[in-house]
């Protein structure tokens, strides 16, 4: 059991290093030089323009040798020191970043895990029933098949514009300033309500859409065939077949973790909600590389630790991983 | 994103019975022709649309924020520009993206895969590695990270950029099939006969899992169509022309939604709904072909 988990966690170690070098390459081999447009959209003289890109460079040790940097860099993260935002200025990146992570994590926690668990549910019961099965094919392909900016763009008309059911931008009422009241809570669900259900509603039909055709292979399979014709109840069978198709399911949850997150965040931009997504999009409007870079961190910290919990839960799922732990 | 369905692979048979028999159960299969119709209709649409209207997709062409008519067919934006126009070429930018990108992503993971798995030992490890490395990784985001950097964009990058970070999951794929073919006898004989790699790869393993290989690729051509959709939405894709993405990015960004101009925003979608979800139902009814345990006889 411990070395199971030790391998898995230096994979995701080498893993964060891997993301945080790139993280630190990207912007020193790109093409252009930053530091240098955004010095020369300050329209400065000749002169006073080499100065100020001797100051920055300066300022942002970038006058330093490569491997230096790179220290520097780790140096500064371990600090949870990811800079200054430019657009944001003067605030640092992490405080920004912590304002934005409630939001985001209140959209993608309830909706990944109810749509997991219903559209896994739902798959498995429409599977091999005629009309059900029937209308759970096209309606699952369809939300897949959806973009989730799209799927965002169509509620916020419909349930927004057109009914006027539910506001359509910001996290709160404009007139309210964050308070520990009734009401505050009571807009903040209101407007978190469209966001939600339009990633719950992208994740439901491709969770379903995958567990049906699963559950159809396990109900094929010579185990479920012998317990049938043993004489066990269908419903039996089928909770076998289900238990084992969850196990492929949960290692889709673990790839397609990269998908929901850029997901969540183009429907924040949609609903103008102020997570990580819509400051990532802000930063990439505004040119604010720091904030971006100090984003694309906390993402990769986040999809890394959901990585390993979804780990944990194969190993509760899956009785033979787990005896076979126990054996060895 | 989802795994395909692992389809059984046939032993080699005599080729033009395997056409024939393939050709008499896709011409039964519904999934497969109506697929095939709204992919090929909107690949007419893309190619035809354009010569229809003599003007650019960003001209200002008319009075903006029109319903659609006879005339604007799909509208026009709120600066008056032709809806349709910019329709029909979006959708060529998204058939071009998809299948270059896509294309692309499957060329590198059957290249990793094959590898990775005929070979085996150090090799596979360290491809193992990377592949994993890079599917854990939000791909995503590091795209969004490196094209905000780079200022100016055409399709080809942007299809480019896509293919080199989508390919992990379809190498991972392919890298178990290879291993379950290698041992195969028709493997074994060629390698005794002294067939180099390059050719047991290409004319033992290859053939014997061409529709495994095809299903993968209609896939990444989905994906590759929903990344790029995201990029250009949040404003990271080809700097210059438009896109389907780019199109549902100015309609949010110019207050279609309040305004209530839903022709703006809603064919762009739509035809990334319609390509998308034709491939992955295509992809099924393709694998109820190609397996013949899956066909409902």
């Amino acid at each position: 059991m411990r070395r199971y988990f030790a391998r898995k966690f230096l994979f995701y170690a080498v893993t964060f290093v891997v993301a945080v070098s790139i993280d630190w390459l990207i912007p020193r081999l790109a093409p252009g030089d930053p530091v240098r447009s955004m010095v020369s959209r300050m329209s400065l003289q000749p002169g006073d323009a080499e100065n100020m890109m001797g100051y920055f460079m300066g300022a942002f040790g970038l006058d330093q040798p490569a491997p230096q940097q790179y220290l520097n860099f780790w140096v500064a993260l371990l600090h949870g020191d990811l800079g200054i935002s430019v657009w944001l200025f003067p605030q640092p990146v992490t405080q920004v970043i912590m304002g934005a992570l409630p939001y985001t994590l209140a959209l993608l926690i309830p909706s990944v895990l109810l749509a997991f668990w219903a559209g896994n549910k739902f798959g498995a019961y429409a599977a091999r029933r005629k009309w059900l099965d029937g209308a759970v094919l096209p309606v699952g392909y369809i939300l897949t098949a959806t973009p989730y900016m799209w799927l965002a763009i169509l509620l916020a008309w419909l349930l927004g514009t057109v009914f006027q059911v539910f506001p359509i931008a910001a996290g709160y009422g404009f007139n309210l300033a964050p308070a520990p009241t009734l009401q505050f809570a009571g807009s903040l669900v209101w407007h978190w309500f469209l966001p939600f259900l339009s990633l719950f509603l992208v994740g439901f039909g491709g969770w379903a859409i995958g567990m049906r055709n699963l559950i159809i292979y396990e109900l094929d399979a010579d185990y479920s065939r012998y317990l049938g014709s043993l004489g066990a109840p269908g419903k039996l069978v089928r909770k076998y077949a289900y238990r084992n198709a969850l196990l492929p399911q949960l290692t889709g949850l673990a790839l397609s973790l990269g998908v929901i997150v850029a997901g969540a965040l183009v429907t924040e931009v949609v609903f103008s909600y102020p997570g990580l997504g819509w400051y990532s999009y802000q930063a990439i409007v505004n040119q604010d590389y720091f904030l971006l870079q100090g984003i694309f961190l906390f993402v990769i910290i986040g999809v890394l630790v959901a990585n390993f919990i979804i780990d944990i839960a194969y190993v509760i799922v899956d009785p033979r991983v787990r005896l076979g732990m126990e054996a060895s | 994103m989802h795994a395909p369905a692992v389809p059984e692979v046939s032993l080699p048979r005599r080729r033009i019975g395997r056409v024939r028999e393939f050709l008499y159960f896709a011409r039964r299969d519904r999934k497969i022709f109506v697929s095939l119709l709204i992919i090929s209709s909107l690949a007419v649409v893309a190619l035809v649309g354009p010569f229809l209207r003599d003007y650019g997709p960003n001209e200002y062409v008319g009075p903006g924020m029109q319903a659609p008519s006879s005339e604007y067919w799909f509208g026009t934006t709120t600066f008056g520009q032709d809806v349709f126009v910019q329709f029909v070429h979006g959708l060529g930018a998204t058939f071009f993206v998809g299948i270059v990108g896509g294309g692309l992503a499957a060329v590198i993971g059957m290249t990793v895969g094959f590898v990775a798995g005929y070979r085996g030992g150090l090799i596979d490890e360290v491809l193992n590695m990377l592949t994993n490395v890079v599917l854990v990784i939000p791909t995503l985001m590091v795209l969004i990270v490196v094209v905000a950097y780079v200022n100016a964009r055409g399709l080809l990058v942007e299809a480019i950029f896509i293919g080199f970070t989508a390919w992990p999951w379809a190498a991972r794929a392919i890298r178990a099939q290879t291993m379950s073919l290698r041992s195969r006898d028709f493997v074994d004989l060629a390698r005794l006969t002294g067939v180099g790699t390059r050719r047991i790869i290409s004319g033992e393993i290859a053939p014997n899992m061409s529709s495994y290989l095809m299903l993968t690729f209609i896939l990444l051509f989905g994906n590759a169509v929903l990344i790029a959709a995201t990029l250009d939405f949040i404003g990271l894709g080809p700097t210059e022309g438009i896109s389907l993405g780019l199109m549902m990015n100015n309609a949010v960004l110019w207050s279609a939604l309040q305004l209530g101009m839903w022709w703006w925003f809603i064919p762009p979608g739509l035809g990334i709904v319609l390509i998308v979800g034709s491939l992955y139902v295509m992809n099924v009814g393709l694998d109820q072909i190609f397996n013949p345990r899956l066909r409902k006889l």
